[in-house]
């Protein structure tokens, strides 16, 4: 045996070392008491937010604070939330009754997967609002407690529920797998909604919301800063490819109304879509207009309450009957077809003061549409390029090697898989999936989702995107991916900073700038760069002077 | 027979230890997951972790070139840098190669025998973890670079659209051809 070497008393022998016990302790979940740990959460809503639009108990507080300056009766009001929408939504009682946790779910989340942490298993964070529901509402909960899932509503039972649900970006994977088809997102949402009945909602979200209530668009952009973005691109566009584009906003009498994420005015990656749709616009001569009353395709409101979702959501159709549009085009964005899709319907009906979308140019009447009057952008440019109507050229974004993320909402909130890859497929060279179980109604969200997109919480961001990295990482590596096409602007906004991290090197384009890239169009000079004003591949010599 | 040579004979029993113990650093929960779920993408830890370190040992194994052993030290690093880990705990899981390949010689008696050589070995774990640290505080201080580009770039965008600031262009306008001129 080799000779212990003399160390200080209290410091520990290198080869006892070796022998510490690195598992954390073992616990239940209902014994493992919430840590809010920084970088994990985003910051708490500012009281003018919320006083913005009327949301009950504004306040000012702070999530790193032991004190929430909680409502006195915080724990009715709660609890009362959960009486009401019981009562109101068939779904939310089902989906508190029939989990018999076979946990088909559990290991599908990203941020599990991702993260690790048992909390964020679909089935776990729901029980995390089950138990008290089980407290209060069911028989056995009141007579057995813990025995039957059950807990008291405590500060730190609030704290967790509110942790939580926002480490959940609404995207529905879980609910896929679920044999009772539960949608784990559905609870997140009510979660959500009795946190706000208590002010407890985070800016990021709140911020959005007002902005949107208020100006238009979650940023607070105000139509001259609208009309300057816009004035700006058409001047990019124009030395780009020598057409002067036309645009319009708050057209009367125009016959489509263009409704696009307001992230497209600001982002640097959203730009360049909106600059795609500009030229395409442009070059089809579209009687279409920009509003900027109602500038914002996105819906905050959804990630608060169902009533503020359906506030927001109403400015689309008031400003389509003042301006007398005969139907909406939509933009590339995620939740806002989820909204479209699942939930107008439900809130208003079919649209009487609107006509059946039929495409001008090619006369393909969009049956899907007749109840919303709402045509995504990419069903309408794959017709045209069924039907022959724009000439493309695909080398010209020959300098990316493509594959697609499909955005949750649209792909498993509407069942939207063949367009954007019909459209990709015409305009670039060089088009490769990622594997099966990554892509479609599998997708995994890009982490940011339902408006936990802000920059305090990297680390969850990150823990979330590891899923989806992992597959690109794959496709970089077998095929040279370098680019990341992609139908929403909050994809466009977080998953740049997200690759950066796990897979560099991969850009995050939206499709109608691949579309931009590759259009010919009447007039043009000849391209030499892509929209951006990078050298198109065997142009980078530069122009010829 | 050489340590390295024992050591390569036992590598599937020495990894398949070090990686069960290295699941244990999650919560127990999770650690079924992350053992069963075989498909890669399904599960990018477990895969990433269990692909990683049979890497890693069989570079150990061949001396300790740091070239060869960062790119992979960095797979499971990035990871566990954002997960729920003190800094301590994720590079601990260097260490538990020390204890697995302890217990591996101390059950076949031959752990004097080649104690020297043991130690040898152990220094390489040390300088693997030593590493382990860099890449670490890279993959860190990544995170906070990417959180404050985001702020930049979100306040540069703000002060751009407020007009407040104004860039010199790339191209400048063309004063010759310019209409203001020729429009005499």
């Amino acid at each position: 045996m080799a000779v212990q070497p003399k160390v200080p008393k209290g410091i520990s022998y290198p080869d006892e070392l070796s022998k510490v016990d690195y598992k954390p302790p073992e616990k239940a979940w209902m014994d493992t008491p919430v840590v809010l740990k920084p970088n994990m959460f985003c910051w708490g809503n500012k009281e003018k937010s919320l006083k913005a639009v009327d949301f009950p108990n504004a306040r000012a507080w702070s999530v790193a604070d032991e004190d929430w300056k909680l409502p006195e009766n915080w724990k009715e009001i709660f609890l009362e939330g959960i009486r009401e929408r019981l009562d109101k939504y068939r779904t939310f009682r089902l989906f508190m009754d029939i989990c018999v946790r076979c946990g088909a779910c559990a290991d599908k989340c990203h941020f599990f997967i991702g993260g690790g942490d048992p909390k964020n298993m679909p089935v776990l964070r729901a029980e995390l609002l089950r138990s008290v529901y089980r407290k209060y509402f069911t028989g056995s909960g009141k007579a057995l407690g813990k025995l039957a899932g059950a807990r008291e509503l405590n500060i730190g039972v609030l704290k967790e529920l509110w942790y939580y649900a926002y480490q959940c970006t609404e995207c529905r994977r879980c609910s896929l797998f679920c044999p009772y088809g539960i949608d784990t997102a559905e609870v997140t949402i009510i979660a959500r909604e009795l946190l706000n009945l208590l002010g407890l909602n985070i800016e990021w979200i709140a911020g959005p919301v007002a902005n949107c209530w208020r100006t238009g668009n979650h940023m607070g952009l105000l139509p001259h800063t609208l009309r300057d973005t816009v004035e700006m691109f058409k001047a990019d566009l124009e030395t780009i490819t020598g057409v002067k584009v036309d645009y319009s906003f708050n057209r009367k009498g125009a016959e489509i109304l263009f409704v696009n994420p307001s992230g497209e005015y600001f982002d640097p990656n959203g730009n360049i879509t909106f600059m795609g749709y500009m030229l395409l616009f442009h070059e089809l001569g579209l009687d279409v207009t920009l509003s900027t009353y109602c500038s914002e395709g996105g819906n905050f409101g959804f990630f608060t309450s169902n009533e503020m979702a359906k506030r927001l959501h109403s400015k689309v159709y008031a400003e389509a009957k003042r301006l007398k549009v005969k139907w909406i085009l939509g933009g590339e964005c995620g939740h806002m077809w989820r909204v479209w899709h699942q939930y107008h319907n439900t809130w208003f009906g079919p649209v009487d003061f609107l006509e059946e979308p039929v495409s001008p140019i090619t006369g393909t009447k969009f049956e899907n549409a007749k109840s919303n009057k709402v045509v995504h952008i990419c069903e309408f440019t794959s017709d045209l390029i069924k039907h022959g109507k724009i000439k493309l050229d695909p080398s010209r974004n020959d300098n990316y090697i493509v594959t697609l993320h499909d955005s949750c909402n649209v792909s498993r909130g509407m069942g939207f898989f063949e367009e954007p890859r019909y459209i990709i497929k015409n305009v670039c060279n060089n088009f490769y999936e990622m594997p099966p179980n990554t892509i479609r109604e599998n997708t995994f969200c890009c982490g940011s989702g339902s408006g936990v997109n802000a920059s305090e919480n990297m680390e969850l961001r990150l823990r979330g995107a590891l899923p989806r990295a992992n597959a690109l990482k794959y496709v970089r590596e077998k095929f040279g991916v370098n680019t990341l096409a992609n139908i929403c602007q909050i994809d466009r906004a977080a998953l740049q900073t997200l690759a950066d991290y796990w897979v560099p090197g991969v850009a995050i384009r939206g499709v109608h700038e691949l579309v931009g890239n590759a259009l010919i169009m009447r007039g043009e000079k000849e391209r030499t760069t892509d929209l951006r004003g990078e050298p198109l591949l065997g142009k980078e010599g530069g122009e010829n002077v | 027979m050489s340590l390295e040579e024992l050591l390569l004979e036992k590598k599937p029993i020495i990894v398949k230890r070090w990686f069960h113990l290295i699941l244990k650093t999650y919560p127990a929960d999770t650690v079924g997951f992350l053992k069963k779920q075989k498909n890669q993408f399904s599960n990018p830890v477990g895969h990433t972790i269990s692909h990683g370190i049979e890497e890693l040992f069989e570079e150990l194994l061949q001396g300790m070139n740091p070239v060869k052993i960062s790119p992979i030290l960095d797979t499971i690093i990035r990871i566990r840098a954002v997960q729920d880990f003190s800094p301590s705990q994720a590079i601990a899981f260097i260490f538990l190669l020390k204890k697995v390949i302890r217990e591996e010689l101390q059950r076949e008696g031959s752990e004097n025998r080649i104690s020297e050589d043991l130690s040898r070995l152990e220094s390489r774990i040390d300088e693997m973890a030593l590493l382990s640290f860099d890449i670490f505080m890279k993959c860190r201080e990544k995170i906070y670079e990417l959180k404050t580009n985001e702020m930049k770039n979100m306040t540069y965008g703000l002060l751009k659209r407020a007009n407040l600031i104004y860039e010199i262009q790339e191209e400048e306008p063309d004063l010759k051809s310019s209409n203001i001129i020729n429009s005499k």
